[in-house]
């Protein structure tokens, strides 16, 4: 139905911009992570020590996996608040249902930085938690550790990707036909027998879409940490960050991301085959 | 629906838990932001409970905060520029995505994509070493060029996803006629993408109002609204930060209902990209 130069025309522009400027650098930070520094500067010299630095220094080994363990919490915890929210608002919000599915959004049209700068209002020594646990007379003096410490990146990293993870788990349960739940309660099955078993099982690829955004975009924060992080909150963006500014081994840091991105890459690639899988049509 | 909720005590039981937890979880999203607004009113700063000494003076501190305002201006200016940009190479993306074969389609899908899911920072300063190898100075337009690239993917998912439901007879019955393509494009593909193209404009529009970390390696002198913020929290905070944010949400709510009024006799819920993008990367 649509010619040639149809389809040259659509697909001509946005595969040379993307090219340019997506394509091009992303291969050229490729490049860079087999550069190296002297002297202050760039050199282009092809080796790979960026790479064994990476493997025998324990500071980046560390702070990786530090960044993994707290990615891999805020998706526990974003699917444990999420999860029976989005089967609430499917299931039960009744007429009300849109207003409650709207509540949901609003909190992402609030600037991320602004949100992870009101819980740092909230958690600080003289935050508005703490005041207010000397207020009802709970405890007597602050508590230091809430604030600057890898609980409050978490904290605030869940409160971020929870809405994250409701909306795709909610559209998985508002795609499953009702009449498969209907035949399952006729035929005699208990309501927590029609939810394991039919319910629960349908809803897994959006629970894999949700549980993959709410890891990988936590994966890559330099923002929370950074703002309430202190120092055994570093995750691994923040060393990226180091590294392009005030550090400056860009080649290094390109090393990192690339690495980054590999792990990004592969966690699609599996998961997409996962929801596939497991997809219900 | 209600059969699943009349089945007893049991039923009842679990209703209230889910109750429970859902308002829980509302608490959770909304408490920061109730804490914001709250002591943007706080004479005695942006933390201690209760709040006291209520006052509009830091809105009027705000109002003659000029370096704010340029900020402001400035991320209006960037915000804009990005929805000409995205949409201008996201539409005929989504186009040829729907339409076309060429050979790398499949990676241009993924890489268009790329963006949204790898963390920003990498995004980037990917970009920042294109400019950088080009001697080119980092400025507004840089920032516009990385938020417009990156956000490509936004306004293709949205209007990807319009096109899923665009009846193609219509299509094929103004080309039938005697129109040409570019007629039949201005005259029926693009008024039947009118949603979905709105819908991915405000998207666009906020996500890159709020976009910090693309941005925060292609910074020139010129300060977006986050990055002016982000220098603030470092030097020390006062609620004037709260007072901007509240302005800046409040607008974002009139959009919001203002968008909902136009969107709803087409079709509810809105989809967020969220939802999409993961499924189909």
């Amino acid at each position: 139905m649509f010619s040639r130069a149809y389809k040259a025309a659509v697909s001509l522009p946005p595969l040379i911009w993307v090219t340019l400027f997506l394509l091009v650098p992303y291969l050229l930070m490729f490049c860079y992570s087999f550069w190296t520094v002297a002297g202050g500067n760039v050199v282009h010299q092809w080796n790979l020590s960026n790479y064994g630095d990476l493997i025998t220094k324990d500071v980046y080994r560390a702070t990786l996996f530090r960044s993994m363990r707290i990615a891999a919490r805020v998706t526990i915890f974003a699917l444990l608040l999420g999860y029976p929210l989005a089967y609430f608002l499917s299931f039960y919000a009744g007429a009300r249902k849109n207003l409650f599915y709207q509540l949901v959004i609003i909190p992402l049209w609030v600037s991320y930085l602004v949100r992870a700068y009101a819980w740092k209002t909230i958690l600080g020594t003289d935050g508005v938690l703490n005041t207010l646990l000397q207020f009802l007379h709970i405890t007597q003096h602050p508590v230091d550790s809430l604030l600057y410490s890898p609980f409050a990146v978490v904290l605030t990293l869940t409160h971020i990707y929870t809405p994250f993870v409701v909306l795709p788990i909610y559209a998985a349960l508002e795609h499953i036909p009702r009449t498969l739940v209907e035949a399952s309660n006729d035929l005699g099955a208990s309501p927590a027998q029609t939810f394991w078993r039919v319910i629960f099982p349908l809803s897994v690829p959006g629970m894999v879409a949700g549980a993959t955004f709410a890891f990988v975009l936590s994966l890559g924060d330099f923002l929370a940490p950074q703002l309430l992080g202190g120092p055994s909150g570093i995750m691994i963006s923040n060393i990226v960050v180091s590294l392009f500014g005030a550090a400056f081994n860009w080649p290094l840091g390109a090393a990192i991301s690339f690495c980054i991105l590999v792990l990004v890459v592969s966690l699609l690639a599996l998961t997409e085959r996962l929801e596939k899988k497991w997809s219900y049509s | 629906m209600e059969l699943l909720v009349s089945t007893g005590a049991h039923a009842s039981r679990k209703l209230r838990w889910l109750s429970v937890h859902s308002v829980a979880v509302y608490a959770f999203l909304y408490l920061p932001i109730v804490t914001l607004i709250v002591y943007s009113f706080n004479g005695a700063g942006v933390g201690g409970f209760p709040p006291r000494n209520l006052t509009l003076n830091w809105y009027r501190i705000l109002w003659q905060d000029d370096p704010i305002w340029v900020s402001v201006q400035n991320s209006l200016i960037v915000a804009a520029s990005a929805v000409g940009i995205a949409l201008g190479f996201g539409i005929p993306a989504a186009l040829a995505l729907d339409r076309a074969d060429f050979p790398g389609k499949a990676i241009f899908r993924r890489l268009v994509l790329l963006p949204l899911i790898l963390p920003g920072i990498i995004t980037g300063l990917s970009i920042l070493m294109l400019v950088n190898v080009a001697q080119v100075k980092l400025s507004l337009w840089t920032i516009i060029l990385g938020h417009g690239t990156a956000l490509i993917s936004v306004a293709t998912t949205e209007v990807f996803a319009g096109l899923q439901k665009l009846d193609r007879a219509q299509e094929e019955a103004s080309l039938d006629l005697g129109a040409n393509y570019w007629q039949t494009f201005w005259r029926i593909t693009l008024p039947n993408l009118k949603l979905p193209i709105i819908g991915a404009a405000l998207l666009i529009f906020t996500l890159s109002m709020d976009e910090i970390a693309v941005s925060f390696f292609l910074i020139g002198r010129d300060n977006t609204l986050p990055l002016e913020i982000w220098g603030r929290l470092r030097r020390g905070i006062t609620p004037e930060i709260n007072a901007i944010s509240t302005v800046i949400f409040v607008f974002s709510l009139v959009a919001i209902v203002l968008w909902y009024r136009m969107r709803m006799p087409a079709e509810i819920p809105a989809e967020m990209p969220a939802e999409n993008s993961v499924s189909y990367l």
